[in-house]
């Protein structure tokens, strides 16, 4: 895949002398394993301290080196960072893929190139900047086995220079990156200034992409999903990780054992306050996170989709027995194996239902750094107090991208553990029985090993109240409505979705997850192209709440965006609505492993609309 | 409510309770099925070691075996899950409460086929656990087909005969880490409860197959696993007996046909060598003996391989001594001051 997409926007009139100040996207080409992550976040760093919005996205192989990997900095004065579709600036430097990376450039593009690479004879309509990689990484590095290791930090200098990106801020982000290791850092920064200097002296400024400091990233973070998710897991008290490595949700189980092992040893006795098991596989994990949380542990597991099909069984279990249990899914393209390092929020439906039998699972839709925190500390609530598997659904952007965020806030409540036994409840209620819904919302009490209370045997077999082996068609029946019943209290746990009303809008957007930054990117081009007003509403959590459906009641038609081929998230809806609420759904999807942009949504929405009014 | 008092003269164990809280709901399973007599043993052994029926938990897969978990301890928390699968939940429970004395029951296609997978991983950690296999070499529930446990050459009911090598579960949890592995017979009372009570001195994984014919589909002429065919088949590698560290027993023996065993809990394990100078503590013997028996179509019973002082996994992953679910919030959330640290690594 070379084109990230291709083009399909109208051209510009080529080189103009307008200039295109913090609005614009960098694409870096280079070949996996060739080091240049630590030139990447130096780059996006430097504009985010300026205070500059960013975002940076790596797309990247399923390999270990070799394969094209391109990585996309956006810097946005309005505060966009979803993906955008067009490239302004391309930094090409894999051989392999620069010739196609060239020619899916709309004009007027600027293109920074290894000068061997001869990719200025390939078009007239583009800005070129020839840069003599080799004689430069040899001039700053005279250990010409480490020259492969810092070649990539002279594009930075480079775009430091073009793009007016204060040098100091870069030596900084440099220094953070490579702080702890003085021989690497003094040859980065030879080689960042390398490429200063060289762009200083003969690469004439022809293209109008410019930073200048702004102050709207002041106090923020910088951080990727995964890494969020597993600090909310720390501050929820979790007690017990069982994993399976797999891509992408690998890194948030390996930061939460990085915090775990930092924060969570006991003082005292040096021991650890945590169990982390790397399991045998997915199957496991579960297993374990399921035997942990029966005994009154918080406990989880992170995976991605094949990892979440073979889960299907223990959340069966998880469900029928009634144990808290929190999944992490962080999705990616399926089915099968499908795009293993490229995003999807296609697991939905699955997951939604996940196991044979009556079963709903309740879902987080977390967005941004702050929800795959907090939601990941409220996972831990919901389904202890639930008694039930909870999953939060990220998807490969959010959990290994870099997102800007607000810091994230120390949580103010302790944990909600859910319906515990105890002795003066027995001694209220007379004979306790496990699975007996004393409160009318669906939730029975539950007793733990070794808490000095009555003990029951929980199976995944039919049990009637007491928990005892049960065929009668009376138990079950009363057993399956019950667990109805405690998804209808689900729904008044879960979080509310966020609406953002236009009175005068005749059509609204629903998005959820990463979707919602191209979304809402999307309803501003829908009403300066097009001048189509549209409410917004954000997804946080299914079961659905009654804020969706008198969302669908206050316009004609809603547009419902996810990323994924079959619109998964409107056939949960299709469940539960009624047919006028349905009749007024429409789908806008996209699902070629990309995350999705708002020019995708917005030219699809303004067809659609095209069709509805005429 | 009152604590009942045991009738006078009824039998009591070291903490004062009788056999009662160490019973279960009568079983569902044939008459005559071997797994109620382990079910019988689990109870004695249990209850004349004065295990506190509070601090066990039962867990097992599906099948016949895994059913018998409600037929003993009635006083302990249970958990019937998924088939063979029962390895990760007890993984899971033992590390949020490592307090828990673990007994899992399972069979042999639970171990053996479907659950194979989790059996192996928990043989590698060494997690406590007495972890009791009901091999009766078919699956009873479905109706008699093979298990992975049925002896090459031996025929079912209906003339099929078994073509493929067994697995054997006790040589595999010896090579892989498992530090008290056993074979005994359920018919054989004595020698299974001296070898139940054994491992519930041992800290780490305890496995123990126990030979269990299936009275209704694997008990006829031609089946390797009949009760007839086991009876004339078991040969011990040695008389067993066992001290509690509770019992003040002191037990003369002769040192040049009897080894002694420091178990964990400071219990003793007397090994009566008959013919052999059998060393349950050599790994290399007691993996060539398994093999040197099964090629002779006999089946080696007694504690096959013991290490006292393996590490087991709860010591590995270096757990605070208070169980994991029980940590209150200022030990498992950390201070303001550690998030304000990460904030700030990440501006």
């Amino acid at each position: 895949m070379s084109p990230p997409d291709l083009a399909v926007q109208p051209a510009d009139a080529g080189p103009a002398t307008r200039r295109l100040v913090n609005d614009f996207s960098i694409q870096v080409a280079t070949a996996n394993g060739s080091g240049s992550q630590t030139a990447n976040l130096v780059l996006l760093r430097s504009i985010f301290r300026m205070g500059v919005p960013v975002s940076g996205k790596n797309l990247f192989p399923s390999n270990i080196a070799g394969l094209p990997t391109w990585y996309t900095i956006r810097a946005s004065h309005r505060g966009y960072i979803a993906r955008k579709k067009e490239i302004d600036l391309l930094v090409a430097m894999n051989p392999e893929t620069a010739r196609e990376d060239v020619l899916a450039l709309e004009p007027g593009a600027a293109v920074v190139f290894d000068e061997p690479l001869k990719l200025d004879a390939l078009r007239q309509d583009l800005v070129f900047y020839p840069v003599p990689f080799d004689r430069l990484v040899a001039g700053a590095c005279p250990d010409a086995k480490l020259r492969r290791l810092v070649r990539n930090m002279i594009y930075d200098g480079v775009l430091a220079k073009l793009l007016d990106i204060d040098l100091e801020e870069m030596r900084l982000a440099l220094r953070r990156q490579l702080g702890k290791k003085p021989k690497a850092l003094a040859l980065n920064e030879a080689a960042l200034d390398a490429g200063f200097r060289f762009a200083g002296e003969s690469l004439p400024k022809r293209d109008p992409l410019g930073v200048e400091r702004l102050d709207q990233t002041g106090g923020m973070i910088l951080m990727e999903g995964n890494a969020a998710a597993a600090l909310g897991c720390m501050m929820a008290g979790v007690t017990v990780v069982a994993w399976y490595p797999i891509t992408p949700s690998s890194s948030l189980c390996e930061t939460l054992i990085d915090y775990l092992r930092k924060y969570r040893m006991d003082p005292e006795t040096g021991k650890a306050t945590f169990a982390v098991v790397q399991a045998e596989d997915e199957i496991a994990s579960l297993g374990m996170v399921i035997g942990a949380g029966w005994v009154g542990a918080r406990a989880m597991t992170a995976t991605a989709g094949p990892g979440i099909s073979l889960m299907s069984e223990f959340t069966g279990l998880g469900y029928y027995v009634e144990v808290p249990a929190v999944i992490f899914d962080v999705q990616r393209v399926g089915p099968s194996t499908g795009l293993p390092t490229r995003t999807a929020q296609g697991d939905l439906s699955f997951v939604a239902g996940l196991s044979h039998g009556d079963t709903r699972h309740p879902m987080l839709l977390p967005s941004s750094i702050a929800e795959c925190y907090g939601m990941a500390i409220e996972a831990f609530d919901l389904a202890e107090q639930l008694q039930t598997p909870v999953f939060v659904m990220l998807d490969l952007d959010l959990g290994m991208n870099t997102w800007m965020s607000p810091p994230l806030d120390y949580p103010g409540e302790p944990p909600k553990r859910g319906k515990r036994l105890t002795p003066e409840k027995l001694a209220e209620i007379g004979e306790w029985g496990r699975y007996r819904d004393l409160d009318g919302d669906g939730v029975p009490w539950r007793s733990l090993p070794l808490d000095g209370l009555p003990p029951y045997f929980a199976r995944g077999s039919g049990h009637n109240e007491r928990a005892q082996y049960s065929e009668r068609p009376d138990d079950y029946v009363r057993n399956v409505d019950r667990l109805a019943r405690k998804f209808e209290t689900a729904r008044a746990l879960v979080p509310k979705p966020v609406v953002e009303e236009d009175p005068e809008a005749r059509i609204g957007l629903v998005a959820f997850g990463t979707s919602h930054w191209a979304a809402g990117e999307s309803r501003d081009q829908l009403a300066t192209e097009a001048g189509v007003r549209a409410s917004y509403l954000r997804l946080r959590a299914y079961p659905f709440t009654d804020e969706l459906a008198r969302f669908i009641d206050r316009h004609d038609r809603v547009y419902v965006v996810e990323q994924n081929r079959d619109a998964q998230m409107l056939g949960l809806m299709r469940l539960e609505l009624s047919p006028e609420r349905i009749a007024k759904l429409r789908s806008v999807r996209h699902y070629n492993g990309l995350p999705i942009d708002a020019r995708s949504i917005t030219d699809d929405v303004i067809a659609q609309e095209g069709g509805a009014l005429s | 409510m009152s604590t009942p008092v045991p009738a006078p003269g009824k039998k009591v164990n070291r903490l004062g309770l009788d056999v009662q809280p160490y019973r279960g709901s009568k079983t569902t399973l044939c008459a005559g099925c071997g797994h109620n007599a382990i079910s019988e043993r689990l109870i004695d052994a249990f209850f004349e070691m004065g295990m506190d029926p509070a601090q066990v938990i039962k867990l097992s897969g599906i099948g016949c075996s895994s059913k018998s978990p409600a037929y003993f301890l009635g006083a302990s928390h249970g958990f019937n899950a998924v088939h063979g699968r029962m390895p990760s939940v007890a993984t899971g429970a033992v590390l949020g409460n490592r307090r828990l004395i673990a007994v899992g029951v399972t069979g042999d296609g639970d171990t053996g086929a479907i659950g194979i997978g989790q059996f192996v991983h928990l043989m590698r950690r060494n997690l406590p656990i007495l972890y009791v296999i009901e091999d009766n070499g078919c699956y009873g529930l479905t109706k008699g087909q093979f298990s992975p446990t049925a002896d090459l050459g031996s025929i079912l009911k209906n003339g099929v005969v078994n073509e493929l090598p067994p697995i054997d579960t006790c040589s595999l949890a010896i090579l892989l880490g498992a530090s008290f592995v056993a074979r005994s017979f359920s018919g054989d009372k004595k020698q299974l409860l001296t070898i139940l009570k054994a491992a519930l001195s041992h800290r780490g994984t305890c496995l123990i197959d126990v030979l269990s014919p299936c009275v209704t589909f694997n008990d006829h002429d031609g089946s390797t696993k009949s009760y007839s065919y086991v009876k004339d088949h078991e040969e011990p590698l040695g008389d067993v007996s066992f001290v509690p560290f509770f019992e003040d027993i002191t037990v003369e023996y002769d040192e040049g046909t009897t080894q002694t065993v420091r178990m964990h809990d400071g219990s003793t394990l007397l090994l009566h060598k008959l013919e052999t100078d059998y060393d349950p503590t050599d790994k290399i013997r007691a993996l060539t003996t398994l093999q040197e028996y099964g090629r002779r179509g006999e089946y080696a019973t007694g504690i096959v391989y013991l290490e006292p002082d393996h590490e087991h996994f709860v010591d590995l992953l270096n757990l605070v001594d208070e169980p994991l679910a029980h940590l209150p919030l200022e030990r498992v959330r950390p201070p303001r001051a550690a998030l304000d640290e990460i904030m700030e690594g990440l501006r």
